[in-house]
């Protein structure tokens, strides 16, 4: 039984005073019902995921208590990306026919810090400045930088991309496009990356509505189907955030290990793929992870990016809808943002960010501290 | 003279004539871990020995902390007096990678692949006049 994607709400991300994380949550949730045409008394079943916004499962305060099980994930950047997994095989078990996954969250401004001893390091590891993902991503390009001759300037040209991208997308929250200039210019975060090179912690909302592949024409005239979804943890060996050491040997990493789970799964390959978003929390990111699901060899991405590959009309467009980058992330609800782009994309209802040529295979990503990694793939 | 104590003990040796940072290393498959642990993240093995890591590496990679980070932070700075610091992994031979801060915060002065030694030194004072010592990577020189 294939599971199908046949509801999608979202909330737009940025900064919204007026509503908590919970109602965009329920805001998000509305819409993606209203988009399948069901009740929230319909659903049979939910998942979903907050970090800052109280539980998830409050939102049945707000859209009505049914009794349902629903159930709180809480997986880093992955919650979305796991939310979406437990769904997918909540409905494949043949348990349920059709369920919700809901994201949101609403977080402070500034970096994100992140408490040593959750992750089971000591306290000297932040008292003495270490626990910063910002360090995290700066040392990852610097390194990559240096073994496969990546410039400064596409590391602009990454956030350059998604402001643009972020202009033509009315739920984004960075909708001004910088200049390449603005961006190397901007305050120095951390050695190579600039202010503007990073995305920030933000809010918003995203719910889909996923039923049984057979039951989807109920609902929609152009459902999409979930046709991977994958999640890894890291293996030994592999370079992580928030790693007091590292082995010398190296290995992979999770979005490698999740990758290749999720062609393997939905039996495609990467050039099978026509639009992607892969997590972009800053411009080192979304290069490396080019190469680490496997859409280009290491150290192509100066050449594709610089001849302009990852633009919406280029051969291989990345975060289309900006990205992290251009829409902030609210851990909860941004690996469900991918999704929610992918849908619009595979139906042509992405208006000024929609890719040409009638996309039919897209593809979700996300990278999250301690060391994890969640794919999708999409196809109508 | 202060009171000088470790950040945190089993982290290095101290007091020591000669400090060192501790590793555990897995009797079963021989792999280091950083700092020690009971259980071995490569095999899952629980019988290791602690050792001693070489006092010498070099840069594996490395950046610049140009902003105070927030809690769980802890030195005797001030948003005002807050001095960016370098961070990088120090590649051990037969050992780690090891995190840590850097002596040096000048980006220029910094290469992939350069030769640092571990030292010992005051991080902070803590209010009760005891010197807080941490772990520190320091070139050992200046690249051409």
């Amino acid at each position: 039984m294939d599971v199908a994607i046949v509801g999608i709400g979202i909330h737009p991300f940025g900064r919204t005073p007026a509503r908590s994380g919970l109602q965009q949550g329920a805001h998000a949730a509305r819409l993606a019902l209203q988009d399948a045409g069901v009740e929230w008394g319909d659903m049979q079943f939910a998942f979903g995921g907050s970090a800052s916004a109280g539980s998830a499962d409050a939102l049945v305060n707000e859209l009505g208590l049914t009794g349902i099980p629903f159930i709180n994930v809480a997986n880093g950047c992955a919650t979305g990306g796991s939310s979406l997994i437990a769904a997918y095989n909540a409905i494949k078990s043949g348990q349920y026919d059709v369920g919700m996954v809901a994201g949101f969250d609403k977080h402070d401004r500034g970096a994100f810090n992140a408490d040593p001893k959750e992750l089971g390091i000591g306290d000297w590891y932040g008292e003495v400045g270490l626990m910063m993902t910002t360090q995290f991503f700066a040392m990852k390009i610097q390194k990559y930088m240096h073994d496969y001759a990546i410039s400064h300037n596409t590391l602009a040209k990454v956030s350059e991309k998604a402001f643009i991208n972020g202009s033509k997308n009315p739920n984004a929250w960075r909708t001004k496009p910088i200049s390449v200039d603005e961006i190397i210019d901007s305050t120095m975060v951390s050695n190579p990356l600039t202010k503007f090179m990073f995305c920030s912690p933000a809010e918003g909302g995203v719910a889909l509505i996923l039923c049984r592949a057979d039951h989807a024409k109920r609902y929609t005239d152009a459902p999409v189907y979930l046709k991977g979804a994958t999640m890894k943890s890291r293996r030994f060996g592999s370079f992580e955030v928030f790693a007091p050491s590292q082995a010398l040997q190296q290995v992979d990493g999770p979005t490698v290990d999740a990758s290749n789970a999720a062609f393997e799964m939905a039996g495609v390959g990467p050039r099978d793929i026509d639009v992607m978003q892969l997590q972009d929390t800053e411009v080192g990111a979304e290069i490396m992870h080019m190469a680490e699901n496997g859409f280009c060899e290491d150290g192509e991405q100066e050449a594709l990016i610089q001849q302009g590959a990852t633009h919406i009309g280029g051969s291989m467009p990345v975060n289309t809808d900006g990205g992290c980058l251009a829409n902030g992330e609210p851990i909860g609800a941004s690996g469900l943002r991918q999704v929610y782009e992918n849908v619009l994309q595979l139906r042509g209802q992405a208006g000024d960010h929609q890719v040409p040529g009638d996309p039919t295979l897209a593809y979700t990503h996300v990278y999250g501290a301690p060391g994890i990694s969640a794919i999708t793939i999409l196809q109508r | 003279m202060s009171n000088q104590i470790p950040i945190a003990e089993g982290l290095f040796s101290w007091p020591a004539a000669k400090p060192a940072l501790l590793a555990s290393r897995c009797k079963r498959c021989g792999i280091a871990a950083f700092p020690v642990a009971s259980t071995c993240m490569a095999c899952s093995g629980q019988d290791v020995e602690i050792e001693k890591l070489p006092s010498r590496g070099t840069l594996w990679t490395w950046t610049i902390q140009q902003f105070m980070p927030k809690t769980p932070y802890k030195s005797n700075e001030t948003p005002e007096s807050f001095i960016p610091y370098g961070v990088g992994y120090l590649e051990l031979p037969g050992g780690v990678r090891v995190e840590g801060r850097l002596t040096e915060n000048d980006p220029h002065k910094l290469q992939i692949g350069m030769e640092m030694d571990v030292v010992f030194e005051p991080y902070r004072t803590e209010d009760n006049g005891d010197e807080v010592i941490n772990f520190f990577f320091r070139p050992v020189r200046s690249p051409q």
